[in-house]
C-alpha cells in the first residue's frame, strides 16, 4: 500500500506494527548523536579524558580516578541532562498535540512557573527534602493547570484562549516567584535563585535515580496514551466515534505532561524552551503527521545535553543550562508568536 | 480483538463481527423516549426514532430542528438526560466505547486533518477500535484500509498529502476513514455541505453504492431534493420532534414541506428518478406554477 512514504511492516508473534523508514533512520541517527554527545560530555572537563577511557569506565573497566571522574562526577549530570531533556520534550509534545498549537508549552502557559512556585515554597517555607520538592513542584504545576483551565473555560476550552490565559498566569507566577525569593533569607535566596535559572550543577545520583524512575514511568504512560492522542488530533467527535474515551484520555495527558515538567523542575529548576522546540524539530525531522514521541524524546535529550555542554565548557564562565536554552529558544519563540499572530489576524 | 480467518472482506463478514443477532424488530439502532440537549438547553424531549436496518435513512428539517442533535445522540456524542439510545437491544452507553466503534461509524461535520498526513495514513486511523498497544497494523487492518480506499475511489491518491486535495477528494478520504472502521451502521452529519453540486451528487451516489452493499446509513442533509431522491427512509423533524417518517415517495407532499419548513412549494415527480421533487414557489407566486409575468 502506498503511504506516500516507505514503510516497514513488522508482523511476528503478537506484534503487528507499521513504521516509516524515515522515522526509524532518523531515530537511529539521533540515538547515535546522543551517544556521541554523551561521550564528549564525559570526556570534557578540567581533567581531560580520551573516548576510550570513557567507554572503558562506563563498562566497568577502570578503577581509581578515571572511574570516579566518569561514573561518580560526570555521569550523573550527563544522565540527568539526557533524561530531563527527554522528559521536557515529551511534555511539550503532549501539550502541543492536545491543544493543536505549537505554542502550547508548559513553560509558556505557566505550568513550569507553577511547578517552580510549588518547589520554592517547599524550599523556602518548609525546607523540605528532594521528594517533598517533587511533590511541591507537582502540586504547583497541577494547581496552575487547573487555574489556567478554569480561567480559559467558556463553553469548553479553546486552544488559543488557553494559551493567552496561560501566558498571563505565567507572568503573574514569575512575579510571585521573585517576591518569594526577595522575602527569603539571603542564603536561601541565593540558592533558590541559582537553581531558578535551571542548572544541572550538583545533581546527585540520588536525584537522578528518583527523577529517572518517575520520568521512566511517565514516559511509559505517555507512550501508552500516544494512540488516543493521535486520534484526538482528528477532532473530538471523530475520536469518540472511533472509540476513544476523550475526557479521561485528556485528563491523563494533562497529568502526565505536568508531572514530567514538575519532576524536572524539582531537580534542576526550570529549563526553558526544550519542551517548546524539541517536538517541532522532531516532527520536522521525521516528517510524519501528529505526535511523535520517540524522535521528540531523543531531540530533547540531545538539546539538553548540548546546551549543558555549551553552558559548562564553551561559555567563558560556567553558566546554568537554563540560560543557554533561553537564549536558543527565545528566538524561536519570537518567530512562533509572530507567525501565530499573523495567522490569527 | 477480531480475527479474520478468510482472505476477503465483505459486509457479511462485517456483520458477523459486529452484530451477533439480527433484530426481530428490524432496527438495531433506536432512540426510546429520549431527552437530548446541550447542558441545560433541551433540544428534543420524549423523542423516539427507529432506524430501519439496511435502510438509507435521511433526516431533514429546518435549522435548529434537532436533526444534528439526534445524530449526535445516535452516535453517543450526546448522552440522553432521560430515556435511552439502544444499539442491538442494549443501551449504547452500556457498551465499551470501542465496541460501539466496531458497530457504528460516524462522519462528523468537522474533522481536522493533522499537518502533513497522507491519505493512506489518515484512512488507517479508522482502524483504531481494532488495534492494541502492539497490534497496530495487522493483515485485517491492511485489507480493510485497502478496501475502504477502493470503495471511495481514493486508492490512486493514497500517497498524497490530505492538505493538497480538493474538497470533494478530501471528503471521500474522510468517508474512507469511516469505512475502514468496518461498521455496518454509518452515520453522516451533513456530509455534502461544503461541496459543489457535482461533488455533492458524486458523494450521494457513493452513499447509495454503500447502501446497496449492505450498510445501514443515517444522514443529516440540508437538501430536500437529494434526500427525496436517495433516501429509502425519510425522517422530517421540526422543533425537536419527528413530524413525519417513511419512504420519500409516500411522505413528501406540499403540505409536509409547508408544515416543516414553512415553505410553499410544488411537489412534482423528479423527471429522472421519479422521486418527489420540491420546487419552491417563492414570494407572490400562486399555486398555478411559476409565472414570470410580474
Amino acid at each position: 500500500m502506498d503511504f506516500g512514504r516507505r514503510v516497514l511492516v513488522l508482523r511476528r508473534w503478537r506484534i503487528a506494527v507499521r513504521l516509516e523508514w524515515r522515522s526509524v533512520i532518523v531515530c537511529g541517527a539521533l540515538a547515535v548523536a546522543v551517544a556521541c554527545m554523551a561521550v564528549l560530555a564525559l570526556m570534557t572537563g578540567s581533567y581531560q579524558l580520551s573516548p576510550g577511557q570513557v567507554v572503558s569506565a562506563l563498562v566497568g573497566g577502570e578503577t581509581g580516578l578515571v572511574h570516579d571522574i566518569v561514573v561518580e562526577w560526570r555521569l550523573p549530570r550527563v544522565v540527568a541532562a539526557l533524561v530531563f531533556g527527554a522528559a521536557l520534550g515529551v511534555s511539550g509534545a503532549v501539550f502541543q498535540s492536545m491543544l493543536r498549537n505549537p505554542l502550547a508549552d508548559p513553560g509558556i502557559i505557566g505550568f513550569s512557573q507553577g511547578s517552580y512556585t510549588g518547589a520554592l515554597i517547599v524550599i523556602l517555607v518548609i525546607n523540605g527534602s528532594y521528594v517533598q520538592l517533587i511533590g511541591g513542584a507537582l502540586l504547583g504545576g497541577m494547581a496552575t493547570a487547573i487555574a489556567v483551565y478554569v480561567l480559559a473555560y467558556r463553553r469548553g476550552v479553546q486552544g488559543f484562549r488557553l494559551i493567552i490565559v496561560g501566558i498571563g498566569v505565567s507572568a503573574m507566577l514569575d512575579s510571585l516567584n521573585t517576591w518569594l525569593i526577595l522575602k527569603a533569607d539571603l542564603e536561601q535566596a541565593i540558592a533558590a535563585a541559582a537553581w531558578g535559572a535551571g542548572s544541572l550543577n550538583g545533581v546527585s545520583w540520588d536525584q537522578v535515580a528518583i527523577g529517572g524512575v518517575c520520568i521512566a514511568v511517565l514516559l511509559l504512560l505517555a507512550a501508552m496514551s500516544s494512540r488516543p492522542m493521535r486520534q484526538m488530533e482528528l477532532g473530538d467527535d471523530t475520536a469518540v466515534s472511533q472509540g476513544v474515551r476523550v475526557s479521561p484520555a485528556r485528563l491523563g495527558m494533562v497529568v502526565v505532561g505536568v508531572a514530567l515538567t514538575a519532576v524536572v523542575t524539582a531537580a534542576s529548576g526550570p529549563i526553558a524552551f526544550i519542551s517548546l522546540v524539541a517536538p517541532q524539530i522532531g516532527r520536522r525531522l521525521v516528517r510524519t503527521a501528529g505526535i511523535t514521541l520517540a524522535p521528540t524524546a531523543l531531540v530533547g535529550a540531545l538539546l539538553c545535553l548540548a546546551a549543558d555542554y555549551l553552558a559548562q565548557h564553551v561559555a567563558p564562565t560556567p553558566l546554568p543550562v537554563g540560560i543557554i536554552t533561553v537564549m536558543l529558544g527565545g528566538g524561536y519563540l519570537g518567530y512562533l508568536l509572530f507567525t501565530e499572530a499573523r495567522r490569527r489576524l | 480483538m477480531s480475527t479474520h480467518a478468510d482472505t476477503t472482506i465483505d459486509l457479511a463478514e462485517a456483520r458477523d463481527v459486529s452484530s451477533p443477532a439480527p433484530r426481530p424488530d428490524g432496527s438495531r439502532l433506536r432512540v426510546e423516549s429520549a431527552t437530548i440537549g446541550y447542558d441545560r438547553r433541551i433540544i428534543s424531549e420524549g423523542l423516539s426514532v427507529s432506524i430501519p436496518d439496511e435502510s438509507f435513512t435521511v433526516i431533514v428539517g429546518p435549522n435548529a430542528c434537532g436533526k444534528s442533535t439526534l445524530l449526535r445522540g445516535l452516535s453517543r456524542l450526546l448522552k440522553p438526560s432521560a430515556g435511552q439510545v439502544l444499539l442491538d437491544g442494549a443501551a449504547i452507553q452500556s457498551y465499551r466505547t470501542k465496541e460501539v466503534a466496531r458497530r457504528v461509524g460516524l462522519l462528523p461535520q468537522t474533522s481536522i486533518a493533522p499537518d502533513g498526513i497522507t491519505v493512506a495514513d489518515l484512512v488507517a486511523r479508522g482502524r483504531y477500535p481494532y488495534q492494541g498497544f502492539i497490534r497496530l497494523w495487522t493483515e485485517a487492518d491492511e485489507r480493510a484500509v485497502a478496501r475502504a480506499m477502493d470503495q471511495t475511489a481514493v486508492t490512486d491518491l493514497s500517497g498524497r498529502l490530505v492538505d493538497e486535495l480538493s474538497g470533494g477528494q478530501r471528503q471521500r478520504v474522510w468517508v474512507a476513514m469511516a469505512l475502514a472502521q468496518h461498521t455496518s451502521i454509518l452515520l453522516l452529519d451533513e456530509p455534502t455541505t461544503f461541496l459543489d453540486i457535482a461533488h455533492q451528487i458524486e458523494l450521494m451516489e457513493l452513499f447509495t453504492d454503500l447502501h446497496h452493499v449492505g450498510h445501514t446509513l443515517v444522514a443529516v442533509l440540508h437538501d430536500l431534493n437529494h434526500a427525496a431522491r436517495y433516501a429509502t427512509h425519510l425522517i422530517a423533524m421540526k422543533d425537536g420532534a419527528v413530524v413525519a417518517e417513511g419512504p420519500p415517495s409516500e411522505i413528501v407532499t406540499a403540505e409536509l414541506v409547508d408544515e416543516v419548513f414553512g415553505l410553499r412549494a410544488l411537489v412534482v415527480p423528479d423527471p429522472v428518478a421519479g422521486t418527489p421533487q420540491v420546487v419552491p414557489l417563492g414570494r407572490d407566486r400562486g399555486g398555478e406554477g411559476v409565472r414570470r409575468d410580474r
